[in-house]
């Protein structure tokens, strides 16, 4: 708490019940309806980066925003330093 | 030209078959011809909410398989003669419902009526997807809650996905219905606001009924609150909604309950 802990708004319920599930309902949201969709493409994606660059799983995040009328799939990835990059064989 | 409309929500318990009941009410109440359906087959609750549960003879299943003609099961509504209800089975199974039954059936209401309106049972399975199947429209019946929001918004993903018409390289078009909404407690904070749910979900917004007492007071009595009580908070937020969904252009308001002269001298004007 600083002195100026006054002006910080407390969080109340609902804003954390909104952030939760923001960040959930992005991982979870499917295209045509299928949730595991998400899933299978974050695994495809690791795998094909894995093949030339060393990645820690949590460095790939996929996620799923819904708009009207066009919804769009985020991929994004942490890429290592340049050192990490294998040689392609 | 009928419309096919599906109650929707994924999560049991947030409204859907009151909702059902009191807008296909309503919707007959501007004097369209109304069928609502039950698809809850084995848990029928659509005839116990319309009053109607002494008068099932025939039921969806009968007429899906053929048993019964479409207008042996249809049950007229002793108040109003416009609107209609095909109650589910009660005896049998999910799986007597088929595809090709139902696409008939539907098809043989459209021929009668100007809104079909359909009462999902609540999760993902047969059942909901049979109800959502044929459907022009989609209400989601949605409370302000976390697993609610949560759950509408895998139905979403259903409704554009597995409907017949999102099949076709059409759209269903979605309305999000906020049921139970407790006005006093979202402004205090310790419940998701109307803005926040549509933020997350990116559906628009039909309508929303506050939490009330009448609403439970018209179920134990089996009228539809808008025909119960019309002119109560519910009653006219369900009002409003269907007026909505057939087009007309209604100022959104959250009715609040009527409160007190002192609330009213002193407290927040009411919407």
């Amino acid at each position: 708490m600083t002195i100026f802990g006054f002006l910080r708004k407390r969080e109340t319920a609902s804003a954390v019940a909104r952030d939760r599930l923001q960040i959930l309902l992005s991982h979870e949201r499917g295209i045509d309806g299928d949730p595991n969709l998400i899933l299978a493409l974050r695994e495809e994606i690791l795998r094909a980066i894995g093949k030339h660059v060393d990645i820690a799983p949590d460095k790939v995040r996929i996620s799923m925003r819904r708009g009207d009328p066009v919804s769009t799939l985020e991929v994004e990835v942490d890429v290592p330093s340049a050192g990490a990059f294998r040689k392609a064989a | 030209m009928a419309k096919v409309l599906v109650v929707t929500s994924g999560k049991g318990g947030v409204g859907k078959t009151t909702s059902t009941a009191a807008l296909g009410a309503a919707l007959a109440q501007t004097g369209k011809k109304v069928a609502v359906v039950d698809f809850d087959v084995g848990l029928r609750n659509l005839d116990l909410i319309m009053g109607a549960e002494r008068r099932v003879v025939y039921d969806l299943i009968n007429v899906v398989q053929g048993d019964a003609k479409l207008s042996q099961a249809l049950i007229r509504d002793k108040r109003l003669e416009n609107l209609h209800l095909l109650p589910a089975s009660q005896t049998r199974d999910k799986d007597a419902l088929t595809e090709e039954g139902v696409e008939r059936v539907i098809g043989e209401l459209k021929a009668e009526f100007d809104w079909i309106v359909c009462d999902s049972p609540a999760g993902i399975e047969r059942g909901a997807t049979l109800a959502m199947r044929f459907a022009d429209v989609a209400v989601i019946v949605t409370n302000p809650e976390v697993s609610s929001v949560r759950d509408s918004d895998r139905i979403i993903g259903l409704l554009d996905a597995k409907t017949k018409k999102a099949e076709d390289g059409g759209r269903v078009e979605k309305h999000l219905l906020v049921t139970r909404y407790d006005r006093a407690r979202a402004e205090r904070g310790e419940m998701l606001k109307t803005d926040d749910v549509i933020e997350i979900l990116s559906v628009p917004l039909l309508g929303v009924i506050p939490e009330s007492e009448e609403v439970l007071k018209a179920s134990n009595l089996g009228t539809p609150v808008t025909i119960l009580s019309p002119l109560s908070a519910p009653g006219r937020a369900y009002t409003d909604a269907a007026r909505r969904l057939i087009g007309d252009v209604v100022p959104m308001t959250i009715p609040a309950e009527r409160r007190g002269l002192m609330t009213k001298l002193f407290g927040r004007r009411a919407a």
